[in-house]
């Protein structure tokens, strides 16, 4: 569970787009302050008197100090809700509550690191980075999307980066492909130790077999739908082996979203997997 | 003055009538990030199960209008797990709890009352009706008065006399009162209603249900109507039961409607998604509505909405006396 989210007005300080998404920064200092790489945040859509109920989670792109603290949020409008917040103009407000879900492990000792991110994933890759780097990690990047409009971070990625490798799947910017089509690749020149990566639950298994072919610990990132994003609601749901070997159906906001790639059941999303704890008819029930 | 908020469920006596509704307050660790458990009226677990429960597969969620369609399927560790885990960090808090219970046939239900009544912290039991009965071709006791009756009058003799029993009933019935009448005469103390009236969405993209599940539980401001209905026609014909209210309460003018339709307490449920300080929240705006409109105690206000038109609004309908 996070430290302790609060719950934040804050106001929209800039937007912006960044070639297909959208990108707002608002102050929000008590969010600011408890930041981590890897919580996410949640906002409210559609104002007073909303009729739309469930908040929309998103990752932190990056946090600065300015105005006591804000946070920038990169998203897509997929929806009438992102369709709201790709609409709010300056000096509007935005209800948040954060910094949510449990933030990404990191390295005791200096390692070299791979961080994959697909689509808007990849914005939260890059507070990542700088902690990563301020441990004296080696940071490579891996970015894809289906166009190059849709890559995020390309700049930042290339200034940061030890390497960063870009991938598109209509052959528009970088390699033509997959981000796991590179990653075997990555992996072996950088001789990463630990692999990193957000996106949408097909890349991150696909991420998982790559790492688990080296042998190498994948932290990953889930994206799932999800209602409350304080671990009230039970819907956003995945399973995963726990230490004992047993899977429980663990929620995406307050048990992950970060996981270790290796233990979520990614062929068994969207299921009960037979054998989960409490599943019908099985050997727990 | 502040307004006398003390409302009761049967004999027990709540500081006031805002309370969680059952499976949208977590554990009660979530909420506790925002705010107190012991500051509400009561917390309500959500349906805790005989052995543990993995749920419905994903999506469980879908919005809607002013709504929300959920299919959990009762996600939960098991009663065992949860008297472990669960219970004792309320109790240590001083929140008072209503457990809530499910299960699929009266047996069930009877274990589990015969489970919590051997352990100390529990403030009420609620009998989520609204599960499937295995024996009954899967058809959910609250459709029916006798299988309501007949699971209530169990749990009812399994419980210890003086933690309440409360049933929660369930809008898609012909005749509600029917069943409310049932479950009194069953022995419950007191009702809880609206549970999710069923609902079912499409999503036209993929054109397929939205749910995994297919149909699941609306919730929200969408059914708040349907509830105040429901808890209009319970309190008319047995105004001396207590019920707790709910279905879409987000504000304090939501529950002051549903306590003038005739509850003694209120169940915040899916605002909690929306947001997480919505119960001290409801609370503060209820206390302030009373207020401005003259009210020292919750208690004359409730079913105050029945009185004749042209009546005085200060009928005093003395819960305090009438419940003991």
């Amino acid at each position: 569970m996070a430290g302790s989210p609060v719950q934040v007005t804050g106001t929209v300080l800039t937007t912006r787009r960044v070639d297909a998404y959208h990108a707002l920064t608002v102050v929000a200092p008590g969010i600011a302050d408890r930041f981590r790489p890897g919580h996410f945040v949640t906002v409210a859509v559609g104002g007073r008197n909303t009729s739309m109920l469930t908040r929309r989670a998103f990752t932190v792109h990056d946090v600065k100090p300015d105005y006591g603290g804000t946070v920038e949020l990169v998203f897509g409008v997929r929806g009438a809700g992102t369709a709201w917040l790709a609409d709010l103009r300056v000096r509007d407000t935005l209800d948040l509550v954060g910094p949510l879900g449990r933030p990404f492990p990191l390295p005791r000792d200096p390692c070299t690191c791979v961080l994959v991110g697909d689509e808007h994933g990849s914005a939260a890759l890059f507070a990542l980075g700088d902690a990563l780097q301020q441990r004296g990690c080696r940071v490579d990047f891996v970015l894809g999307a289906p166009s190059a409009d849709r890559v995020f971070g390309a700049l930042r990625a290339r200034r940061m980066g030890e390497t960063t490798t870009l991938t598109t799947e209509d052959g528009s910017l970088g390699m033509r492909g997959r981000v796991t089509d590179v990653l075997p690749g990555v992996i072996a020149d950088a001789r990463a130790d630990v692999v990193y990566a957000c996106g949408p639950m097909e890349t991150l298994r696909g991420v998982t077999a790559v790492a688990a072919e080296f042998g190498i610990p994948v932290q990953v990132a889930v994206e799932e739908r999800m209602a409350c994003g304080i671990g009230v609601c039970m819907t956003c749901v995945v399973p995963v082996i726990g230490d004992d070997g047993v899977t429980r159906m663990l929620r995406a906001c307050a048990d992950g979203p970060v996981f270790r790639g290796e233990r979520v059941r990614f062929d068994d999303v969207g299921t009960i997997p037979f054998d989960a704890l409490g599943a019908p008819g099985g050997r727990h029930a | 003055m502040m307004a006398d908020l003390r409302t009761y469920l049967a004999h027990v006596e709540l500081p006031n009538p805002i309370l969680t509704a059952s499976g949208c307050g977590g554990t009660g660790r979530e909420l506790a990030q925002f705010s107190d458990v012991h500051r509400l009226g009561a917390f309500v677990t959500r349906s805790i199960t005989m052995a543990p429960r993995a749920g419905r597969p994903t999506p469980r969620m879908a919005e809607t209008p002013s709504g929300l369609l959920n299919a959990v399927g009762l996600q939960g560790p098991g009663v065992e797990a949860f008297l472990e885990r669960e219970l004792p960090w309320l109790a240590e808090r001083g929140a008072r709890t209503v457990v809530s219970i499910g299960g699929g046939t009266v047996t069930e239900y009877t274990a589990l009352a015969r489970r919590l009544a051997e352990v100390s912290g529990v403030t009420a039991v609620e009998v989520n009706l609204s599960c499937p009965n295995v024996e009954d071709r899967g058809r959910v006791f609250a459709r029916e008065g006798s299988a309501a009756a007949e699971v209530v009058a169990s749990v009812r003799a399994a419980t210890p006399y003086d933690v309440p029993v409360i049933a929660k009933l369930s809008p898609d019935v012909a005749d509600i009162v029917a069943v409310a009448r049932a479950c009194v005469d069953g022995g419950a103390d007191a009702l809880a209603m609206i549970n999710t009236p069923v609902g079912m969405s499409i999503d036209v993209d993929t054109m397929r249900p939205a749910l995994a599940a297919g149909t699941g539980g609306l919730s929200g401001p969408a059914v708040r109507p349907l509830a105040v209905r429901c808890v209009w026609q319970v309190h008319a014909a047995l105004p001396g039961v207590p019920i707790v209210g709910m279905g879409g309460v987000t504000t304090g003018r939501d529950a002051l409607e549903l306590v003038l339709a005739g509850a003694c307490a209120v169940a915040v449920g899916t605002a909690l998604f929306h947001d997480p300080y919505a119960c001290p929240r409801v609370l503060r705006e209820l206390e302030e509505l009373l207020q401005a409109r003259g009210f020292d105690r919750l208690a004359d206000a409730v079913g105050l909405a029945h009185r004749p038109a042209g009546a005085q609004p200060r009928t005093r309908t003395d819960l305090e006396e009438s419940s003991l």
